[in-house]
């Protein structure tokens, strides 16, 4: 119950504080799930960070999305907050062109964020404007295409024992 | 079975004082029983080798206790784990700094084969970049069959001979890997 | 006027600028570093200036691999994530997809599988803690506690058969009910390894070369760790009780009463002695779990995703459509994206579940610990000796499965 009522109150001073960034709030398995503007992303987490009753000061995870047959909202970026105060979580999205997929850094909030965008970026080409140090991260430097995108293949290329007729294909 | 054979000692003329064998059989009775293995473990399969190592199971028992993370002093290069695409070249560099004569185990189907991790990023078995002599199956394989592998190699060593390492055929091995 | 050696080239350097440093490659393998970890060092002497860490080289793609297996074929990905205590993982994601499908555990299963799981945070505290030792200079205490954990691979060998990689349990529950060795052996366990602990303990704890070397070795403000996105012992080293099992009870946690053992300073030795204190209270949690057992059965009434047992399959109808609905992917998953996370041996566990309906995770998102709080290596490590980069990592227990994914 009182999970309810903390997920009313972030959403009412949410929407009270930016009512034209936030797109659309739902809930699920308890969580609110906030879809935000993407330039007004910083704002809204340092806002959340430093709200006096919300108090969300831990970036639990980051990552990203893709869903390619959504017209210009193909790639998206998902963020965790948790407050150790209040014991609270929510779930902020945003969604963007996979055309322009830059989204600014989250790295001047948390220190956390610098590899998780990191990820990010190697496994969807996301670009976080202003992140100090944009490479790769798991991936080999020299890898041409971002391996997590839907339309690319999950298997090995060069793997030669595999016949298709044994996998039903 | 295995485990006799490699601690038989070799055939021999014997009388009072002296025993005659050919050289190659000591040569290889010696390298057999004094593997220094380099570990390589990069995930699961090094936890069991930890396992092999400690006091249940005693890796030392056979002759292998002392492990060499030099590739310098190493024979035995034991790839235990996953071999990701960035990891391939590492390995290869490993394998050419190690001195002749060498043997490779490939611990685990991952090594072996590259295992479950059919993906973009995950080398198919190490054996596309460097020559193994023994693969160990398993995911991980159980410290009993890291054993059997070692056993296995010992068998290898004991009867290879002074001359494989200069065959042609060793040659045009190693040739197709591009190692020198 | 400057000194002569000062001009080079005909500029006057400045002291910082005439110092020399050494680069050190340490890794990507390294008989110091456990797993595959590459830093490049900048030494002053043998005093640390920078780390440039480069991680990836087991990248094994999990998460583009649990797009393209079905629900029950994830749990041997998550067994590879931290090894040393895969029970926990596998649980995790059991509970994510349970929490997905809205699936009610029986009391039973909950505390079968807080033994199973402490039982794998013993495993992992032991793992790690041992190897600080080693990297003191101490082999013998690794030697001598890794016997226990070969009992703890006995245990989980006699419930799934396996010995590291466990995929225990399902969906739903677990596959049997622990057989009366498994019990005995518990049990024994239980009474047993307290013993040994005490002679580790007292092996290392208090012994002086342990101390100086690890006191305030690569320690972290409890502001850094948060802001770092610490978890698990290392951000209870730093003296914040945060822990999973507390904050956001899963599995009946809430029915036990357990300690959560914190540190001051987050050095190498607050690290290793709130993992000794985790081990003592995991015992103290199965002790609990095996006298306030309750009766019921061991797995819950989700026939949609419960795999039934192999004689139900052959002899009854009921069983083998089941199966057969299970395996081929006829089953209705709700649609909808679901966040849970236990508490693992390294800290916060994380399974972000996105389902469209379909067989498979539409997307799944690990939040790996040892991922998060391995970029504030570079920092901890800075101004220390070169010997104590390599106890602070192992101090962290960065795992490589889990951080590459």
């Amino acid at each position: 119950m009182e999970q309810q009522i903390n997920n009313h109150l972030i959403e009412s001073l949410l929407r009270e504080q930016f009512a034209d960034a936030v797109i659309q709030v739902e809930e699920s398995y308890g969580m609110l799930d906030i879809t935000v503007q993407r330039d007004k992303i910083i704002e809204i987490l340092q806002w959340l960070r430093d709200h006096s009753v919300l108090q969300f000061n831990f970036l639990t995870s980051m990552n990203g999305m893709h869903f390619p047959e959504v017209k210009n909202k193909e790639l998206s970026m998902v963020y965790h907050l948790h407050s150790f105060f209040t014991n609270a979580r929510i779930r902020l999205h945003v969604f963007f062109p996979i055309s322009d997929p830059h989204v600014p850094t989250a790295t001047g909030l948390w220190n956390t964020a610098n590899w998780m965008e990191r990820e990010a970026f190697d496994f969807f080409g996301i670009r976080f404007t202003g992140h100090p140090d944009l490479r790769r991260i798991l991936n080999v430097e020299d890898m041409l295409y971002h391996p997590l995108l839907k339309q690319y293949p999950l298997e090995d290329g060069t793997r030669t024992d595999k016949e298709d007729k044994y996998f039903g294909r | 079975m295995a485990l006799t054979k490699v601690n038989e000692i070799p055939e021999m003329y014997t009388g009072e004082g002296y025993a005659l064998t050919k050289l190659e059989k000591v040569v290889g009775l010696a390298r057999a029983n004094s593997i220094w293995p380099l570990p390589f473990a990069t995930s699961c399969c090094g936890i069991e080798f930890m396992a092999t190592m400690a006091a249940t199971y005693d890796l030392g028992r056979f002759g292998a206790e002392r492990l060499s993370f030099s590739p310098r002093q190493a024979d035995l290069l034991m790839v235990m784990g996953t071999i990701a695409k960035k990891m391939g070249p590492v390995l290869k560099q490993v394998y050419t700094q190690m001195a002749e004569p060498r043997w490779v185990i490939a611990v685990g189907a991952c090594a072996s084969s590259g295992g479950i991790f059919d993906t973009y990023s995950v080398l198919q078995g190490i054996d596309k970049v460097i020559p193994v002599d023994v693969y160990v199956p398993g995911c991980p394989p159980p410290p009993e069959a890291i054993l059997d592998g070692i056993l296995k190699i010992q068998e290898k060593i004991k009867t290879e001979g002074f001359k494989r390492r200069d065959s042609t055929e060793y040659k045009q091995l190693l040739a197709s890997y591009g190692i020198e | 006027m400057a000194k002569q050696e000062n001009i080079v080239n005909g500029v006057v350097q400045t002291e910082e600028e005439l110092k020399q440093y050494n680069y050190l490659n340490l890794g990507p393998t390294h008989p110091a570093t456990h797993g595959i970890f590459q830093n490049i060092l900048k030494l002053d002497g043998e005093i640390i200036v920078d780390a440039q860490p480069t991680i990836g080289y087991i990248h094994r793609a999990f998460e583009k691999l649990a797009e393209h297996r079905p629900y029950y074929q994830v749990t041997p990905i998550t067994d590879r994530l931290n090894y040393c205590s895969s029970p926990i993982n596998n649980i995790g994601w059991h509970m994510t997809v349970e929490k997905l499908i809205k699936a009610e555990m029986p009391k039973r299963v909950d505390y079968m599988r807080v033994i199973i799981m402490e039982l794998a945070r013993i495993a992992d505290h032991i793992i790690c803690n041992s190897v600080i030792a080693v990297d003191t200079g101490a082999l013998t205490g690794f030697l001598y506690v890794f016997q226990w954990r070969e009992k703890i691979y006995e245990i989980y060998e006699l419930i799934c058969g396996t010995r590291l990689t466990t995929n225990i349990g399902r969906i739903g529950g677990f596959e049997r009910d622990f057989s009366d060795d498994v019990w005995r052996r518990i049990e024994e366990f239980v009474n047993e390894f307290p013993k040994a602990l005490k002679e580790f303990e007292s092996m290392v704890m208090r012994n002086r070369i342990f101390m100086d070397r690890t006191i305030k070795v690569g320690p972290i403000t409890a502001e850094k760790a948060l802001n770092y996105g610490f978890t698990g012992p290392n951000l209870r080293a730093a003296g914040v009780d945060y822990d999973v099992r507390v904050m956001n009870p899963y599995c009946s946690y809430q029915d036990f009463d357990f300690i959560i053992p914190i540190g001051s300073n987050g050095d190498t030795y607050d690290r290793f002695c709130v993992r000794e204190e985790e081990m003592w209270q995991s015992l103290h949690i199965i002790k609990q779990a095996m006298q306030k057992m309750p009766a019921g059965d061991y797995k819950a009434d989700v026939p949609e995703f419960y795999l039934p047992p192999k004689e139900d399959v052959y002899n009854s109808m009921e069983g083998l459509i089941w199966h057969f609905k299970i395996v081929m992917g006829e089953v209705h998953v709700p649609k909808g994206q679901v966040y849970h996370s236990v508490e693992g041996g390294n800290g916060e566990l994380g399974f972000y579940l996105v389902s469209d309906g379909g067989r498979q995770p539409y997307r799944l998102h690990f939040r790996r610990p040892c991922f998060i709080y391995y970029q504030a290596y570079p920092e901890m490590i800075k101004g220390a000796m070169l010997s104590d980069a390599i106890i602070t990592m192992s101090s962290m227990n960065v795992i490589a499965g889990e951080l590459d994914a």
